[in-house]
This record gives C-alpha cells, sequence and structure tokens, in this order.
C-alpha cells in the first residue's frame, strides 16, 4: 500500500502550550482512520495543521510524497485534501446548492470576461456543476432542501451538507472533526452507512477524528489516540480496546 | 533661526496639537474598547464643545476656567444624550448600521450646529497675553502652557477613575468582557453611558483649548481632528488608554516636523501614511498584544 | 442557463425603455438643464454604488476609499481629454486601467486587513491620493483641472452605467463572484474550498476601483473641473450610504440608493443646511427600522412582479 499522507515529528506550540507534539501519522490511500483522545487533546490542532491553517512549528508533512509546508489552506485542498470542521462553518447565508457550488470552484477555469459576458466556457461549466451539485446533495438526502438558505438546515442535516461541500473538491484524503456531534443515534447509524459508503464510491481515504465510540470501532481501520498532544497508541480497534495506557486516559488515573 | 532650534520649537508646537489629539483619542479609545464603535461623531461632539466654551467666554463673559467646566459637563451629557438615544437601542444590531448611524449623528451635528451660527467661523477672544517663556532651549508661549496642564490634570484625573473608583473598575470589567462583566452584575448600560460622557467631556476641552490656541471656531472644524485622533488611537493599540494619550502626542509631533520641515499641505497625508503603516506591520497598535483567531 | 439570459434580455429591453423615454424628455427640454444635469449625476453614482456594493456588500471588505479611486479615473480622463486630445472612449478606458492598476497596488497589502482596520486604511489611502493629487502642479493643484471638455451626456452615462451594471450583475453571479460571496460569508471555510481568498479579495478591489475610475472620468467631463475636494473621505461615505440604504448585496439596491439619495440632495440643494441635517435624520431612521437596507439581498430581477412582467419565463 503506498503512503497518502505522511506526518513526522510534528509539533505546534502556542505560546507555552504544546497543543500537539511529535505527532507521527501516516495515512495510506484507500484507508479509513480514527483519530480520538480527550477534550483538548489536540485533535481539531492537527487537522488544522495538516490544511494550513496553522504552521507547524517543527517537523514535516507531505501529502503523496510532496510537502505541504508552507502552502495556504487553499492550495492544500486544490492538492486534495478537504475537511469539515467541528464547529460547522457553513455559508451560512446562501442556499444548500450554493454551498456546494462553491466547493467546485477549483474545478471551473472559465475567465472573467467569459463570465461578465456569459459566453464560452462559462455556460457549459455552469450547467455542470447545477447538476453534478444536485447529483452530489441526492447522496446526502439533501437535494430537496438544495435551495434553502444553510443556516435553516436542521443541524444533522448541517452536518452532511459541510461532507458534501468537503467531497465536492474532489478530495483524495477527507479530514472529518466530529462528523456526529450532535446527532441522534439513528442518524449517527445512517452517517457511518453514507461515510463507508462515500469512500468506496470516490476511493477515498479519510481521517476522522470523533468521540463517539461505537462509530469510531465501527468503522476505523486503524485508530490514533492522542493525549495532551502526543500519540499515546495506535493500533486496530481491537488494540486499542485493550490497551491499558487509553482506558486510563479515558478513564482518569484511578482505572 | 537654527535647524535645531526650529527644531525643538516645531516639537513644542507638536506636542500641543498633539495634547489636543491625545484628549480626543482618549474619548475614541475608551468607546471602541467598551463597544467596539468607531464612533465618528466624536469629532463633531469636540466641535459642539468649542461652541459651548466660546458661548460662555464670548456672552456670559466667563473666565476659562469655569467656561472650560460648563462645556466639559453639557457635552459630556449630549454624549450620553447620543448614546442614550442613537446608540443603544442598535446594541445588537450589526456593525456596519451602527456605523452608519454614527455617520449620521455626525452630519446631524455638523449641520445643526451650522444651521443655527451659520458656517461662519467664529474668532475666539484671546484671552491670555501673547507672552512667551524660555525655558532652556525652548520657548513655550502663554496657550502652550495652558493646553499642558490641562492635558495632564485632565489625564490625572482619568488615570485616577480608570484605575481606582469603582465606575473605573467597572468600565474595564465591560470593555474586557460585557457579558461576564453583565452576570458579576454591573449595569453594563450605566458604565456605557459614563463611558460616552466622560469621552465627551475630554473632547469638550480639547475644543476649548483648540478656540484659544487658534482663536478660530466653526461647525466642521471637527470632521479631521476626529479622525486624525482616531488614527491617534490605533497608533497606540486602539482600546489601551495610555496608547491613545501617547499616538496623539507622537501623531502631533509628526504633523508639526513635517509642515515645518516638509510642507504644511503634506501634514494630513503623513498621519495618514504612518496610520496605514502601523496596520499594515502592527495591526494591534504600539501598545497592543497580537491576538489570533482560534479555527 | 437559457432562463439566466432571458431575464438579461428582459432587463435590457426594459433599460432601453427607460433610456428612451428619459432621453425624449432632455431632447423635448421637458426637463430644465438642472434635473438634466442630475440624472448624468445618478448615473455617475449608480456606478459608483454598485461598485463599491461588490466591494462592501459581495466580498465583505469593509472599504471607506472609494472616492480617491473616483478622483484617479477623474484626473487621468481629464489629462487625455485636456493634454493629449484623445477621444473620450479612450479617457474611459484609461481611467478603468489605472484606478484598477492603483486599486490593486492598494488591495495588495491592506486586503491582509478585516473589519474597522480595514475601513480606516482604506479611508487613510483615500485621502492620500487626493493630498497627493492636490500637490501635483501639473494637474492644477489644490485649484483643480479646468478647461475638461463637456463630453458626457446622457447618452453616455446611461449606457456605461448599463455595461457596469450588467458587467458587476455577471460577475457576482459567476465563479467569482461566489467566491466573494464565501469570503464574506466564512473567510476560513471558503479558504477550505479551495478559494485563494487574499486572490478573489484583491481582485474584487481592483475590479471596484477601477470602475470607480470611469464613473470619476465621466463625472470630470461633466463638469468643466475637476477639484480635490469633490473627492474627500465624505463623499466616500456618500457612497457607502447609497450602497447600504439599498441593501448590501443587492444591485438593485445600490441602484435604487444613488437614485433615491441623489434626488433628494437634487430637491432639497436650496437649503445646504437643512439638506445635510434631513440627510442625517432619514440615515439614523434607516439603521433603526430597516438595517438591512431597503432591498436586503433581493433583485428585483428575482420579485415575482418581474417574473410576471412580459409573460414570466
Ligand atoms: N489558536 C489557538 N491559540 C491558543 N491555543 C489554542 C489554539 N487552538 C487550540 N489551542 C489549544 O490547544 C489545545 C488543543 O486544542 P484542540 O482544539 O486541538 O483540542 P481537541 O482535541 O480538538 O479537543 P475537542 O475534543 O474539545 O475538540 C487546547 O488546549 C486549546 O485550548
Ligand atoms: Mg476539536
Amino acid at each position: 500500500m503506498s503512503i497518502l499522507l505522511e506526518a513526522k515529528n510534528i509539533s505546534k506550540l502556542f505560546g507555552g502550550l504544546k497543543a500537539v507534539s511529535n505527532f507521527n501519522m501516516t495515512i495510506n490511500k484507500g484507508e479509513l482512520v480514527g483519530l480520538i483522545g480527550p477534550n483538548g487533546a489536540g485533535k481539531t490542532t492537527a487537522f488544522n495543521l495538516f490544511t494550513g491553517v496553522y504552521q507547524p512549528t517543527s517537523g514535516t508533512l507531505s501529502l503523496d510524497g510532496r510537502s505541504l509546508l508552507g502552502m495556504k489552506p487553499s492550495q492544500i485542498t486544490q492538492r486534495g485534501l478537504a475537511r469539515t470542521f467541528q464547529n460547522i462553518r457553513l455559508f451560512s447565508e446562501l442556499s444548500v446548492l450554493d454551498n456546494v457550488k462553491i466547493a467546485y470552484h477549483t474545478h471551473l477555469n472559465y475567465n472573467l470576461l467569459e463570465a461578465a459576458f456569459r459566453f464560452g466556457r462559462y455556460i457549459k461549466q455552469e450547467r455542470q456543476i447545477e447538476e453534478t451539485g444536485r447529483e452530489l446533495l441526492k447522496i446526502f438526502k439533501l437535494e430537496d432542501k438544495a435551495d434553502e438558505i444553510a443556516k435553516n438546515l436542521p443541524y444533522g442535516a448541517q452536518r452532511r451538507l459541510e461532507i458534501a461541500r468537503a467531497l465536492a473538491t474532489h478530495p483524495q484524503l477527507l479530514l472529518l472533526d466530529e462528523p456526529a456531534a450532535g446527532m441522534n443515534p439513528q442518524e449517527t447509524n445512517e452517517l457511518m452507512d453514507m461515510i463507508s459508503w462515500i469512500r468506496k464510491e470516490y476511493a477515498l481515504s479519510i481521517l476522522l477524528i470523533e468521540h463517539d465510540m461505537s462509530l469510531v470501532m465501527g468503522i476505523c481501520e486503524r485508530i490514533y489516540v492522542l493525549e495532551y498532544g502526543s500519540i499515546i497508541a495506535q493500533g486496530v480497534p481491537d488494540e486499542i480496546k485493550k490497551n491499558p495506557e487509553v482506558i486510563r486516559a479515558y478513564l482518569g488515573e484511578e482505572a | 533661526m537654527g535647524i535645531m532650534d526650529q527644531f525643538l520649537q516645531q516639537l513644542i508646537n507638536g506636542i500641543s496639537l498633539g495634547s489636543i489629539y491625545a484628549l480626543i483619542a482618549l474619548g475614541y479609545t475608551m468607546v471602541y474598547g467598551i463597544i467596539k464603535l468607531i464612533n465618528f461623531a466624536h469629532g463633531d461632539i469636540y466641535m459642539v464643545g468649542a461652541y459651548i466654551g466660546f458661548f460662555c467666554i464670548t456672552i456670559m463673559n466667563w473666565p476659562v476656567l469655569p467656561a472650560l467646566l460648563v462645556s466639559m459637563l453639557l457635552t459630556g451629557i449630549l454624549g450620553m444624550l447620543i448614546e442614550r438615544f442613537a446608540y443603544r437601542p442598535l446594541r445588537s444590531a450589526p456593525r456596519i448600521s451602527v456605523l452608519i448611524t454614527a455617520i449620521g449623528v455626525s452630519f446631524f451635528l455638523e449641520y445643526t450646529m451650522m444651521y443655527f451660527v451659520t458656517p461662519q467661523p467664529r474668532t475666539f477672544p484671546s484671552l491670555l497675553d501673547d507672552a512667551a517663556y524660555h525655558i532652556g532651549p525652548f520657548i513655550i508661549n502663554n496657550q502652550q502652557i495652558m493646553i499642558f496642564a490641562i492635558t495632564i490634570i485632565l489625564m490625572a484625573i482619568l488615570t485616577y477613575i480608570v484605575q481606582y473608583t469603582k465606575v473605573g473598575k467597572a468600565m474595564r470589567a465591560v470593555s474586557f468582557d460585557t457579558e461576564t462583566a453583565q452576570l458579576m452584575g454591573i449595569n453594563s448600560n450605566r458604565i456605557i453611558s459614563v463611558t460616552f460622557g466622560i469621552g465627551s467631556a475630554l473632547a469638550a476641552a480639547a475644543g476649548v483649548l483648540v478656540g484659544i490656541y487658534y482663536n478660530s471656531i466653526d461647525p466642521l472644524m471637527g470632521i479631521m481632528p476626529g479622525l486624525k485622533a482616531f488614527v491617534a488611537a490605533v497608533l497606540g493599540g486602539i482600546g489601551i488608554l495610555p496608547g491613545a494619550a501617547a499616538g496623539g502626542i507622537i501623531l502631533g509631533i509628526i504633523e508639526a516636523l513635517v509642515s515645518g520641515f516638509i510642507s504644511s499641505t503634506f501634514r494630513d497625508a503623513a498621519a495618514f501614511a504612518i496610520l496605514i503603516l502601523v496596520l499594515l506591520f502592527k495591526p494591534s497598535g504600539l501598545l497592543g498584544k497580537n491576538t489570533n483567531e482560534k479555527v | 442557463m437559457s432562463s439566466l439570459r432571458k431575464t438579461d434580455l428582459k432587463a435590457i429591453v426594459i433599460s432601453l425603455i427607460v433610456f428612451a423615454v428619459l432621453q425624449g424628455l432632455i431632447s423635448s427640454e421637458a426637463l430644465d438643464p438642472f434635473w438634466q444635469l442630475n440624472i448624468i449625476v445618478i448615473c455617475i453614482n449608480i456606478i459608483m454604488s454598485v461598485s463599491l456594493n461588490l466591494i462592501n456588500g459581495y466580498t465583505g471588505q469593509f472599504s471607506l476609499g472609494h472616492a480617491g479611486f473616483m478622483a484617479i479615473g477623474a484626473y487621468t480622463g481629464a489629462v487625455l481629454s485636456v493634454n493629449f486630445h484623445m477621444p473620450f472612449i479612450v479617457g474611459l478606458i484609461t481611467a478603468f486601467v489605472t484606478a484598477a492598476i492603483i486599486g490593486c497596488l492598494i488591495g495588495l497589502p491592506t486586503m491582509r486587513l478585516s473589519g474597522d482596520y480595514l475601513a480606516i486604511a482604506t479611508l487613510g489611502l483615500g485621502e492620500i491620493i487626493r493630498i497627493v493629487i492636490m500637490n501635483v502642479n501639473y494637474v492644477g493643484g489644490a485649484a483643480g483641472f479646468m478647461g475638461i471638455p463637456k463630453s458626457t451626456n446622457f447618452a453616455w452615462a446611461f449606457f456605461v452605467m448599463l455595461f457596469v451594471v450588467f458587467f458587476i450583475k455577471n460577475y457576482v453571479n459567476s465563479s467569482f463572484g461566489r467566491a466573494c460571496v464565501a469570503i464574506r460569508e466564512n473567510e476560513i471555510a471558503a479558504e477550505a474550498m479551495g478559494v485563494n481568498t487574499t486572490k478573489y479579495k484583491v481582485l474584487a478591489f481592483t475590479v471596484g476601483a477601477g470602475f470607480a475610475g470611469v464613473a470619476g472620468c465621466l463625472f470630470a467631463h461633466t463638469f468643466y473641473i475637476v477639484h480635490p475636494s469633490s473627492f474627500t473621505f465624505l463623499s466616500s461615505f456618500n457612497y457607502l450610504i447609497m450602497v447600504v440604504m439599498g441593501g448590501m448585496g443587492s444591485i438593485t439596491g445600490s441602484i435604487a440608493g444613488a437614485f433615491i439619495l441623489t434626488t433628494i440632495s437634487a430637491l432639497l440643494s436650496d437649503w445646504p443646511e437643512l439638506r445635510m441635517s434631513i440627510y442625517a435624520v432619514v440615515l439614523i431612521a434607516l439603521m433603526f427600522y430597516r438595517p438591512q437596507g431597503l432591498f436586503g439581498n433581493i433583485e428585483i430581477t428575482s420579485l415575482p412582479i418581474f417574473k410576471r412582467f412580459k409573460g414570466g419565463k
């Protein structure tokens, strides 16, 4: 199997706080990997480092063998790394369809004149993203909400739209930050199926942060456990469940 | 006059002008610190202060000090009224609405004043004789001494209020975190009102001092100094009181030097150029701390 | 997409009718010279407000220096006409290019700033532009630039305005405009969607500045003289007010804002002080009772009346 994402010895300091320290992670093509850990462990910070929102204080980071260091988030997205946000960041005043259309941004190459006078590639490409956008929404059961304003969607639907939007950028690797947060058990189950399905359908690799253990253990092939910014364990779900370090981290010192 | 003498003279002029900017900037920075509003009407409050002082001195024939105090008091009340009726109803409105309202209040003060006093500049009576004193290498005149003295006294009083009184502590609490302050039982509306009152009173003092210094006032006199004072506040780090004072003085000195050594037509450009450099290289201002957004 | 073009077509037909009616009124002298002039000023102000809306409303970047770019266009056009005897259209295009280039140079460093800091920086830059012009003797310095031919007639003003409105309308309805709106809504998410936020902010600022330059060129050729004092930050405020009054994010709104404010201002021109006081009260009342502006972010073309007009789509 070939390596897709490789993080070597990454650290990130916020003032004196080491939010992530000596973090190592590899994700192979086609894998579905989980990242778990207590609150404040540094999981979201790791995502922010991968996606260029923050630059690591030290360490190296590469996607498909090419370094990601020093790149802007938009460039990293264009290289094939997409994400969702823990605290939902939709374009809340826009329609559901427009949210997805924005994500097709990098696949449109008509120029300003074609746009301003509505000719050439503009017509063809706009029609195309209108169609593919609606199809994508179908997968996420959002097709009849396409023209609704994003902020009016129920919470679960907003989370699904975040994933749809990330997918529309055509990523190789998808980072999901607590996609099931705030969902009820039934929605969570549907989400699990959806994640497994899109992974196969789009030949994706996925890295998933989640507090819902049944979800993580149920679909992830490998799991990394983070505590105080350091990886304390990694392995297949069955190993992680039994790992005493992990149990201690989750249940506290006395366990 | 040698170049050195000229430099020292411009320095004194600059500090005088800078004191005026500092007094206006303090109000700007207090208001911004507490409700994050660029109160574009603040320069016009200063203009109103100058007119009240003018009428006290010319019509009532009062000496400077009572005129100054009355002007500060009335203008302070005006500031509180403006806050109460124009800004408070918009407390939860989008920032741009409040900003546009501030522009509206500014126009309203300027042109309503103009309607009553005509656009003609008024000549402030010269209250002090033009005596000048040699102190070391400096030459200082009476007006400048008065500006320095009053500015220092007012700043001392302000520092005392903010640092040691209950109101001052509440002001700092509200500007640090309005919601938490409210949870702790601070009446934030009252504190915001007091902030406007104090800021406006300081601006009024600046207005009267400018009248005495330059001898001339008009209804649009607040536009430029208001803007400059905001630049001064940003320069020192918006929301930080010593920053506003320092920013004002620095700006005054730079302007005086530019008009003295380059050309007075470029002095406004110099002020804005400094503003832009500060914003680009240290947006939090000279005395401010950098912050970043959590994702 | 073809339905979009149909709406365009309808809008163009309506615009031509409006033009024909107004031109008729002007040619038949039914409108006195004062209002003939004001109709041209309305067209110019529409260009200013619509182009500013691209920056402030759609991209969410708070600019308070729009009058500075207008000044650049005005002086560029004036110099080309007076000193180089160029045809008017060359002046207009050069005014666009010059203002756009300077807009781009200013936008590159300042677009890193946000919110109030950006507002105050653009205000300062607008003033710097004006003060620099005031100190260039070649263009008349503080006395102003005189002897500009009166090339702007109603037809020029109207069709240039129409061009700009359509350009910006199509801009905001393309991937360029979606990038702008994404930046306004959530800059971090926009980056995460692959939108190079700096690039699109600077582009919007550049295009907006360029059209302000075009408005400036029309303005310079409307009156015999241009003067630095026509382009202070107070006039930038004025254009901002038109945008906010009409509704940020609505082109229809910007057109309405420019039309209403220019008309009110013309009607009250005999009472200058009272005019501004009334203006101020209207402004404050508007912010109290309709802070989203007259149109919010709605376009007239999406209203049912428009759809029904001429048989719907
Ligand atoms: N921009 C920032 N500035 C300062 N500290 C930060 C910043 N971002 C994160 N931190 C700190 O880094 C640590 C890790 O935060 P992070 O958000 O990565 O945790 P997490 O594992 O995602 O937690 P949760 O499960 O609650 O989402 C926390 O202590 C947090 O306060
Ligand atoms: Mg997190």
